[in-house]
């Protein structure tokens, strides 16, 4: 679990929050419904995911139901890689 | 009696009371016109029974079947509707309703329950109608911060179809109103436009409160058609949203050039097939040439048209675009000609410049706006009388091309689009402004080289640097989600002019 948050975290911190201290963006930080995602970002991120970990998002698993913060994201990015 | 919108559905209505007029993909509901008509009517009288009537404002939100059927209900008993963006702060929309004093609100409950909160006006939640239940979430019918004013204000408010809400530059919204007159002239020119026949499928994309959704809602009902609603959640998942495009067999497709992108880029277009669509309509926003040339190799069949126009003026120019962009195009497609029976200028001031000049666009004509809800100073501004006519000054400036074509160069002000949204710097800053730890704010957009609007704020806190993760959060909850920056930029102080003024020019050169 940690390697996958802390490597999706770099990503978001480069992507999508220029200038934040590293340890302002926790597990727990609300994502999408905090702001920081908008709908763009999100999928962008999501074609990162799918890109990087060789997974595919269903259109449903694309919202704040799923992806709302780094702990979410890297529990579904892990269940898809497990279930390979 | 002079034509209304609500009197295009009735017609077809009794033209053609067994198709399907409205389907909602994500409840597998679909009404018929008989059915459609019936609902609106008993909207009405739930409207009517609540004191609403002629002359009166009634404020809808959602994106469903039972939404529709509450649209075309307050025009039936004679009011205007308000539409509100379900996903903005509940405060923001409070302010809007209040502003233009709507005697009553159809929302879905959790809605208007924030909505009663944030006015401070009983929440008494009544059933618009049983038959809309399952029709999209639960709609109920409260009175609006407008219930005691008197009825029948008579005069020009008894023509108003809509006020569509858009960003301010002090910070607070302004009000776009339309009557059934300016709404009909051009949704007449679509009829000519797009020849629509009863067995089109339209596409209403757009949220009701961005001004995309007057030709989707009033195109398909006018000819028989049908309206395929896409709910705001799916509307930004590309992935679902072809696959909708294709099961739905939407042969009118209408969005941003920014959604179309989206399909391109996350869409996986080539998964489907998409016999049925004959027309693309695009609007809102410049779309670059390299993502419609992509967008063309998936979708190279129906025909493409570029729509312009302020909320101010609906569409009043419009250009076909070629079914394949060609390969050595990087210019975007010019706005076009005009449309909707409106004349345009180009000017400086109330000059015409010489042909190919540069100057602002400048429309006068049917499709026009009345004007700013209670707000003469900003409608006066706004306008000037020449020729006999009374022309609307659109802020863009355009010159006119050889074929006679106006292309869209940039804005006169500092107003922001972003995926057609328009986004005035001020409003952002006066929600920054708002923040107990913010002494200065300076907001700036930009386009990068991909073509994406970056919107930055630059800020002088009290003292040190705030949060990004923080601000997002604070933006999130006072403004729109389309207006929250992208990204922060912090200072000791802002740079001043000479006259101790922000100095935009010297920021736009550190961004």
């Amino acid at each position: 679990m940690g390697q996958t948050v802390e490597a999706i975290k770099s990503y978001i911190l480069a992507e999508f929050l220029a200038g934040e201290r590293p340890d302002a963006l926790d597990e727990n930080t609300p994502l999408i419904s905090g702001g920081i995602l908008d709908s763009i970002s999100t999928l962008k991120l999501v074609a990162h995911l799918e890109e990087t970990y060789g997974v595919e998002f269903q259109a449903h698993e694309v919202s704040a139901d799923h992806l709302d913060t780094l702990g979410d994201i890297a529990r579904i990015v892990e269940s898809k890689v497990a279930a390979k | 009696m002079s034509r209304r919108l609500e009197g295009l559905l009735e017609a077809s209505a009794t033209r053609h009371p067994d198709r399907t007029a409205v389907v909602d993909p994500s409840t597998g509901r679909s009404v018929s016109y008989a059915e459609f008509a019936a609902l609106s009517a008993g909207v009405a009288e739930a409207l009517r029974a609540a004191g609403v009537g002629p002359g009166d404002r009634v404020g809808v939100s959602g994106k469903s079947i039972a939404t529709l059927a509450a649209i075309f209900g307050a025009m039936r008993a004679g009011a205007a509707y308000v539409p509100v963006d379900v996903s903005a702060p509940a405060a923001r929309s409070a302010a809007i309703l209040a502003d233009c004093a709507v005697r009553a609100v159809v929302a879905p409950r959790e809605l208007s329950a924030k909505l009663a909160a944030e006015l401070g006006i009983p929440d008494e939640p009544r059933d618009p109608l049983p038959a809309l239940a399952g029709l999209g979430p639960q709609l109920v019918l409260t009175a609006g911060p407008g219930a005691g004013a008197p009825a029948d204000l008579g005069g020009e408010d008894r023509n108003l179809a809509y006020v569509l809400y858009t960003s301010g530059s002090t910070g607070k919204p302004k009000g776009v109103m339309h009557t059934h007159a300016s709404a009909l002239a051009f949704v007449d020119w679509c009829a000519e436009a797009f020849r629509p026949t009863p067995e089109d499928r339209f596409s209403s994309h757009a949220p009701f409160h961005f001004d995309l959704s007057i030709l989707d809602i009033y195109v398909p009902l006018m000819h028989g058609s049908t309206l395929v609603l896409i709910p705001d959640e799916l509307g930004k998942q590309p992935t679902g949203l072809a696959a909708l495009i294709a099961e739905e067999r939407i042969s009118v497709w209408y969005s941003t050039p920014s959604i179309l992108t989206l399909l391109v880029e996350f869409g996986r277009l080539e998964r489907y097939e998409f016999p049925a669509l004959r027309i693309v309509n695009f609007a809102g926003e410049v779309f670059p040439v390299g993502n419609l040339r992509r967008l063309q190799a998936s979708w190279s069949h129906p025909r493409y048209l570029n729509l312009y126009g302020p909320t101010e003026t609906n569409v009043c120019t419009f250009c076909e675009v070629p079914g394949r962009v060609p390969d050595e195009r990087s210019d975007p497609y010019p706005i076009g000609v005009p449309c909707s029976g409106d004349r345009c200028r180009v000017v400086d001031g109330t000059t015409d410049v010489a042909r190919g000049e540069e100057g602002e666009l400048v429309v006068a004509g049917g499709s026009v706006m009345v004007g700013y809800w209670n707000d003469p100073a900003k409608t006066d501004a706004v306008f000037f009388e020449q020729h006999g006519d009374r022309w609307y000054r659109t802020g863009d400036v355009v010159r006119e091309d050889e074929s006679g074509a106006y292309v869209f160069l940039g804005r006169r002000d500092r107003m922001i689009k972003r995926r057609g949204y328009r986004i005035e710097p001020g409003e952002i800053e006066a929600a920054l402004h708002r923040h107990p730890e913010v002494v200065e704010a300076a907001v700036l957009g930009r386009t990068d080289a991909a073509g994406k609007v970056v919107i930055t704020a630059h800020l002088a806190c009290r003292t040190e640097p705030l949060s990004v993760i923080a601000l997002k959060r604070w933006c999130s909850e006072n403004l729109p989600l389309y207006m929250i920056p992208d990204r922060f930029s912090f200072h000791d102080a802002l740079p001043k002019t000479s006259t101790d003024k922000v100095d935009y020019q010297m920021l736009k050169g550190l961004a």
